[in-house]
């Protein structure tokens, strides 16, 4: 019997290209490093899905069973785990994820 | 209850001998600190699997007492 939330965050990561698991939402992050990683996407041009983990304790501590890591944000593209908040800031200052979303097409408005 | 840094670099030296670590206090409150560590462990590895490594030698601190560590990881160049 598969885990439920796993079942959630699955069809999420699947059905959305850019989900950010973050504290708060886009327009009202509650921490942070959700904050940042919301700045990077929003400078990127790429869209996203927010989810709002402090909204669902289940999910909250289920995304971190599923991708075995402990801390929020998270980042998935194309349902892949790309990294958290340090993860993210290394690539965006290496030009890496700018060239990642164009790559997978995901870059809509350029900054 | 707080780690001091010499908790964490003790705790990652145990499991990745080899690891040269620098830990920065960023806000004195003894759960924010930014951390480096350079390890053989590393080679090869994409930087999620990297600081996987590094939260598994937290055996579980990483998220709990200690809130918040940007980790920047590499192996040796």
């Amino acid at each position: 019997m598969t885990n439920p939330v796993f079942q959630r965050i699955e069809s999420e990561i699947r059905e959305n290209p850019v989900v950010l698991y973050m504290k708060g939402t886009p327009v009202f992050p509650q921490c942070g490093f959700s904050a940042r990683v919301v700045q990077i996407l929003s400078h990127v041009g790429v869209p996203f899905k927010g989810v709002n983990v402090l909204e669902d304790g289940e999910l909250r501590d289920g995304i971190k069973e599923f991708t075995n890591w402990p801390t929020i944000p998270q980042l998935y593209v194309k349902g892949e785990f790309v990294g958290g908040c340090d993860i993210i800031m290394e690539m965006y200052q290496a030009g890496e994820l700018q060239a990642m979303m164009k790559e997978k097409g995901l870059v809509t408005a350029e900054a | 209850m707080a780690m001091s840094p010499a908790e964490i670099e003790a705790l990652i030296k145990a499991s990745i001998p080899d690891a040269q670590v620098t830990i920065e206090d960023l806000a004195g409150d003894g759960d924010h600190y930014a951390a480096t560590v350079i390890s053989e462990a590393f080679r090869g590895k994409s930087r999620v699997q990297q600081h996987q490594i590094v939260y598994a030698a937290l055996q579980g601190r990483m998220g709990g007492v200690l809130h918040a560590l940007a980790l920047q990881t590499s192996a040796p160049t």
